[in-house]
């Protein structure tokens, strides 16, 4: 086979690292089994009347909401942005990530601002804005504590909802004891406890809060965010103006669409009925009011979105970056998400990633996938990712972006298994044509090992029984003769 | 009652015993089994790994070798899963072969879900010693929703002890052409699923596809692990020939 591809490379790196391996494995599990126990809650209340309505319930509806949003998401923009302004607030429309950013730096230096602080938001990674604000020699501090650490690491996040899913205990308490100057200890108080009072100390001094949005209500021009640690409402309340990124698919019609939301977001993010922290920012802050940022501005961004619309993978778009797709991914629990490369890891990451940036870098991360289907299972708005990962491979071969040997194998098992006289005649010789590969056990039955090529791939980690001498179909007919004789 | 055999590509190339228990267990309860000429293989290699068109090619192969049984039974979750998940999306809305489609999805039958669900059995009158963990092939629980009904039938095994496996939903890592195109996350996988069945003391893998045995039994031999694994009609059948013999 070929060189090794960078995907490759950090496959390898992943699974070489034990640490990561074993924080990523304790976390997602974590998370996937409280989900699990939350949602089986969720249905024995919705059996007594106490709650919206079961997990299928609820995900039914909340796919409707989102379908109807995505079919008259022009409409349902236009209608955002007015209310957005209606409330005082400033509305930028973003093409691409070099737009965005361009937006958010112009918005600084009108301000005369050099320090900012923000909230956790997947949007403004996607973008890199980090990066382009540094460039420009702003200052801007990721006030989400898995963020936070990730930031010290100078990585991107590794899951979509926990960014630091990847980092056990000491490794936290040596970034942070490196910012500290002194040795830190490994508990949950001292590490958070570091954390607030660095973080407050930024909080206080930041010219600009930058946040996403989980949702946007249309009808009202509300941008909702959904947090645990509160940094949300400290970044949109403590410093004078606030930047929201928000991607353009995050809109729902009504207020109302927020009650079936929330129900499901927490649930399938982490395990909690409801969030800790829940904000609905509805404009500036208004004459007489003591906080809120004086200056709101709203970026909808596309990066790609509008090419999604309207197309057999729309319902991608439907995503609330709820992370319970990473979190019952068997091969995601094996490499954590940096061995994927792009900044949505797991299932989500595999389908939107191709979607939004090609296929040049990212068509092998289709491989990543053995199409188990937890995935589609276990989100909320229940996208069909592994059908998606199928139609986008299907895509990519037409395009021949296919190993060569693998598609003259697949070739030639279509060629020869579409004619049933063929596929007798192959299955019958099979066992001949691996002679050189195939060894006898000690009870005298055979294997395979050792196959060469594409097949080595294999053998390399597994042996493989050996192709029967009499197959099935041969046996058959002494079964019928057996038959005809009683 | 009369049903059709759909052996598998798997089944039979590497284990035609696999299409002898599943005959002997359904003449054993009264059914007559044919076995349609032309049949090959289901098509999923095709499908997953993006060759659409190629797949439609198998998928109309067996439409047409099984257009007049009125139950199909295969010795494997995931090609049955394909077929009836699967089939139905390669052709337009509306159209002819969809329609086709659908309905042989409906007359499609993993085995133990053909024993339990229509025939009605699930005590097969087996004995067979040993300490067994049943792994589910992910098509099986998810597209065909089939998830008691081998426990039922291995419930009714003599002599077996079921033990519980943490965990069942997760993939073993198998996936087909994954397992050849990603051997390094395969074989993480794989492991993943091997410990966690090593640790439940259990010497025996039970389940009804053969793609996840040969993966799980292929690492097991590598790493030299004391653990059998055995398709549950191969077990079934065995143990009825122990308890009469
Ligand atoms: S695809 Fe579904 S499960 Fe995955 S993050 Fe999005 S909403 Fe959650």
């Amino acid at each position: 086979m070929s060189a090794k591809t960078p995907f490759l490379e950090r496959v390898e790196k992943a699974l070489a690292d034990d640490h990561l391996r074993g924080a990523v494995r304790y976390t997602a599990e974590n998370l996937y089994l409280k989900r699990k126990a939350v949602m089986a809650d969720l249905d024995v209340l919705a059996e007594k009347g106490e709650a919206l309505g079961n997990f299928e319930e609820l995900r039914a509806r909340a796919q409707e909401i989102k379908r109807h949003t995505l079919a008259h998401l022009d409409a349902y923009l236009k209608q955002a942005a007015e209310q957005i302004r209606k409330n005082g607030g400033v509305v930028h429309w973003a093409k691409d990530a070099r737009e965005a950013n361009q937006i958010v730096l112009e918005i600084c230096k009108k301000r005369g601002a050099k320090k900012l602080i923000k909230s956790k938001s997947m949007v403004t990674e996607e973008i890199h804005l980090n990066q382009a604000l540094e460039a420009e020699g702003m200052e801007i501090v990721e006030s989400d504590l898995g963020e936070y650490i990730i930031q010290l690491a100078r990585e991107t996040p590794a899951h979509i909802v926990i960014p630091a899913i990847h980092k056990t205990r000491r490794q936290i308490a040596d970034l942070f004891g490196a910012v500290a100057g002194r040795e830190l200890a490994t508990d949950t108080k001292t590490l958070a406890g570091f954390a607030r009072a660095t973080l407050r100390q930024k909080f206080m001094t930041a010219d600009v809060g930058v946040t996403g949005a989980n949702f946007v209500v249309a009808e009202t021009g509300t941008l909702c965010l959904v947090t645990n640690e509160g940094n949300g409402r400290l970044t949109s309340s403590v410093p004078p103006c606030q930047i929201s990124v928000v991607g353009m698919e995050k809109l729902v019609p009504r207020l109302e669409d927020l009650a079936v939301m929330l129900n499901l977001l927490p649930r399938s993010a982490t395990g909690q009925k409801i969030t800790t922290y829940f904000n609905m920012i509805t404009g500036p802050r208004r004459p007489g009011e003591p906080d809120g940022p004086e200056e709101l501005h709203v970026i909808f961004l596309d990066n790609g979105r509008s090419n999604i619309l309207a197309t057999q993978y729309q319902e991608v778009l439907s995503c609330i970056r709820c992370g319970a797709c990473l979190n019952s991914c068997p091969v995601y629990r094996q490499l954590g998400g940096h061995a994927y490369g792009s900044i949505y890891p797991g299932p989500i990451g595999t389908v939107l990633t191709p979607l939004l940036q090609g296929f040049d870098q990212w068509d092998e991360l289709l491989q990543a996938c053995s199409l188990c289907g937890a995935c589609a299972e276990n989100c909320p708005l229940g996208i069909q990712l592994h059908k998606h990962i199928i139609r986008l491979r299907g895509e990519a071969v037409a395009q021949g972006r296919e190993h060569p040997l693998m598609r003259t194998a697949l070739k030639a098992v279509h060629f020869a298994w579409t004619r049933p006289g063929v596929y007798k005649f192959v299955a019958r010789s099979a066992h001949l044509g691996v002679k050189p590969f195939t060894r006898r056990r000690e009870d005298g039955s055979e294997y395979l090992d050792n196959l060469p090529s594409i097949a080595a791939g294999w053998t390399n980690s597994r042996t493989m029984p050996a192709p029967a001498r009499k197959p099935f179909h041969q046996r058959w007919a002494e079964l019928q003769r057996e038959e005809g004789a009683k | 009652m009369k049903v059709s055999l759909f052996i598998t590509c798997l089944a039979d190339h590497f284990a035609p015993q696999v299409g002898e228990a599943v005959y002997r267990l359904l003449r054993r309860h009264g059914v007559e089994v044919d076995f349609p000429e032309g049949q090959t293989c289901c098509g999923q290699p095709s499908w997953n790994t993006g060759h659409l068109d190629d797949a439609r090619d198998f998928a109309r192969l067996y439409m047409k070798a099984f257009a007049k049984s009125e139950y199909i039974i295969q010795p494997s979750g995931s090609c049955a899963g394909h077929v009836r998940y699967f089939y139905p999306e390669m052709f337009p809305e509306g159209s002819r072969e969809r329609q086709e489609a659908i309905a042989i999805g409906r007359r499609t039958y993993e085995f133990t879900e053909f024993m339990v669900r229509v025939l009605g059995v699930k005590d097969v009158g087996a004995r067979f010693p040993g300490k067994a963990v049943f792994h589910n092939n992910c098509h099986m629980q998810r597209e065909l929703k089939v998830q008691e009904e081998p426990l039922e039938m291995l419930r009714c095994v003599r002599d077996l002890e079921l033990l519980e496996l943490p965990r069942p939903d997760l993939c073993c890592g198998f996936g087909g052409a994954f397992s050849i195109k990603q051997p390094e996350i395969s074989t993480a996988m794989a492991d993943d699923k091997v410990d966690a069945i090593a640790a439940t003391g259990a010497n025996l893998i039970v389940s009804s596809d053969l793609g996840c045995l040969m993966h799980q039994g292929g690492r097991i031999e590598k790493r030299g692990l004391p653990i059998r694994t055995l398709h549950i009609a191969e077990l079934l059948w065995e143990g009825v020939q122990q308890n009469v013999g």
